[in-house]
């Protein structure tokens, strides 16, 4: 039995991993976000009853957001070496693991924007387009500002469900907390690391957590909110 | 202002439509009503541009507005004010910013924005309300903002579907007060799409009445009423025959309904005066269309001259509906 790490070295571990991670998570989350929300808005319009319903269009979306969601993280990962060595250049590391991270999340962040949006009455979207207001100004004044509160906490269950996916990045070398509690605390037997990180993960995604539902909340302007 | 020509619609080889022909004139309230299934939702949808009719045309100002696409659809639109059905407002905008809504659809710059909704805050008597959210109102101020949204982008034609259907008496009676004043003031062509015979009686000038897609009537509410055998007249008049009369101890039994102050007033005495004849009222009442007071009268009349006094009842304004006991009927 080896002596337990020292407290200073636990503390630079963990605060390195947290780097790796929330730019990981970071960056992913921006791209997925970036991606997944015009998707969410693309399936919604093209649904049955939506603003545009194109029946072929919204089956072949569906298609590929199902395909991409049923896609276990760990093999996204290492089957899309070759597309992330291609956009960033090279297939390893804490940069390496955000294409894969946000491949993943954009047909998931999609889906739960589609739902979102699908919420909203239709007799508030018809509204609308009956003062002449275009699809444009329909997704954003209307379908998007009437569905704040619940998208920016559908982006917070994202940003969660991704530090979960991060933790396999140890796998392309991408480090981050995941990495760490496996890595160092399990594979080496070290409790401390292990506890310690897994302590501050449970810290950290309900800081997180809280904070968007904060944001959320912020953004709402019903009184008597009832989502 | 608005005319509906021939509009046919079917939904899975079932005729919502069956050839619906309306004319509603400049400045006028028209009620379509009809009962549930009647067609009355689809054409409003028809109307509100929101559905597209398998034949027929809808002509605001004479131009055919069912065929169009794109910015030219979305011009007829504004050209149309729609208050939906059930909630619609923007529950995270302020009752001013749901208000704005067309003005930004149609591009009117910030400031004469403000100046219009201002207005129409006024216009529905919320100006006090204009920073409160949808949650923080009643049902009936949110169906008045509703009504000033409507009416924001100066449409030439106003719709209401079903715009009390939620409403409790005395909140429905403030929210046709503003769809009177919307015609009154701006003067605003209105259709107002109800099952309740409530609004007509209240606000409409003119009634159509669909059942199973067709319009079975037509009119003006004051003609319509003098109309025996009417369904508006049915549904609006005071019921005649509550209490069971003695039709013996009368010579002449009548149903006479009786449109406007004068005639409600004079009509009646001044018939009985020139005739000699006994006249009472053994049955119906008075009610008020819009701001017309209207009876329907069952009359018991004693002495010779009866049928005159009918006659002249009927030649000076009075619609006798049926004489219920005599000898050849008197002709209405």
């Amino acid at each position: 039995m080896r002596s337990a790490t020292p407290w200073p070295d636990v503390l630079s571990f963990l605060v390195e991993a947290t780097g790796e991670t929330l730019y990981m998570v970071g960056v992913s989350t921006l791209i997925a976000t970036a991606f997944g929300v015009p998707l969410g808005v693309w399936l919604q319009l093209t649904a049955k009853g939506g603003l545009r319903p194109n029946a072929a269009l919204h089956r072949v979306l569906g298609f590929i957001t199902d395909l991409g969601r049923s896609m276990p993280f760990i093999v996204l990962l290492v089957a899309l070496t070759s597309v992330t060595r291609l956009i960033v250049g090279g297939s390893i590391g804490s940069t390496a693991v955000i294409v894969p991270l946000a491949v993943g999340a954009i047909p998931f962040v999609g889906r739960l924007v589609q739902n979102i949006l699908s919420e909203v009455h239709v007799t508030v979207v018809e509204a609308a387009v009956t003062t002449g207001a275009s699809t444009l100004r329909i997704v954003r004044s209307v379908l998007i500002r009437e569905s704040l509160p619940a998208l920016i906490n559908a982006i917070g269950v994202t940003v969660i469900a991704l530090i979960g996916y991060s933790a396999m990045a140890g796998v392309i070398g991408g480090g981050g907390l995941g990495d760490l509690a496996i890595r160092e605390g399990y594979q080496r037997f070290n409790d401390r690391v292990l506890w310690s990180t897994v302590a501050w993960l449970a810290v950290l995604t309900t800081l997180i957590q809280l904070g968007f539902t904060r944001a959320a909340r912020a953004s709402d302007r019903r009184r008597h909110a009832s989502v | 202002m608005i005319t509906v020509e021939n509009l046919t619609k079917s939904f899975q080889g079932v005729n919502a439509l069956n050839g619906v022909t309306l004319d509603v004139e400049a400045g006028t309230v028209l009620g379509v009503v009809g009962p549930s299934g009647a067609g009355k939702s689809t054409l409003a949808r028809c109307v509100a541009l929101l559905e597209r009719p398998d034949s027929g045309a809808i002509r605001v100002d004479g131009t055919d507005i069912t065929a169009l696409d794109g910015s030219a659809l979305r011009a007829a639109r504004r050209q149309i004010g729609v208050v939906p059905q059930g909630d619609s407002l923007l529950r995270q905008r302020t009752a001013a910013g749901n208000i704005a809504l067309p003005l930004e659809s149609a591009g009117v710059p910030g400031p004469q924005r403000r100046t219009r909704v201002g207005e129409l805050l006024d216009l529905v008597g919320l100006t006090d309300k204009a920073a409160a959210y949808p949650d923080q109102l009643s049902g009936g101020q949110r169906q008045r903002i509703a009504v000033a949204r409507a009416l924001a982008a100066n449409p030439s034609v106003l719709l209401a579907d079903e715009p009390t259907s939620a409403l409790d008496p005395e909140t429905t009676g403030s929210v046709l007060t503003v769809l009177d004043r919307a015609r009154a003031e701006l003067g605003v062509t209105v259709l107002v799409v109800t099952h309740d015979m409530g609004v007509v009686r209240k606000i409409c000038d003119d009634v159509a009445v669909l059942e199973q897609g067709r319009v079975v009537e037509h009119g003006k509410v004051l003609d319509l009423v003098s109309d025996a055998g009417s369904r508006t007249s049915g549904a609006l008049l005071p019921a005649v025959d509550l209490n069971p009369i003695n039709e013996s101890s009368y010579d002449r039994v009548a149903d006479v309904v009786l449109v406007g102050f004068a005639a409600v007033g004079a009509l009646l005495p001044e018939a009985s005066h020139r005739f000699g004849v006994e006249l009472n009222i053994v049955g119906g009442g008075l009610t008020r269309l819009g701001e017309t007071p209207v009876a329907r009268f069952r009359l018991g009349l004693n002495g010779e001259r009866s049928d005159s006094a009918l006659e002249w009842i009927s030649e000076a304004g009075g619609a006798v509906q049926r004489s219920l006991k005599g000898p050849q009927g008197v002709a209405a």
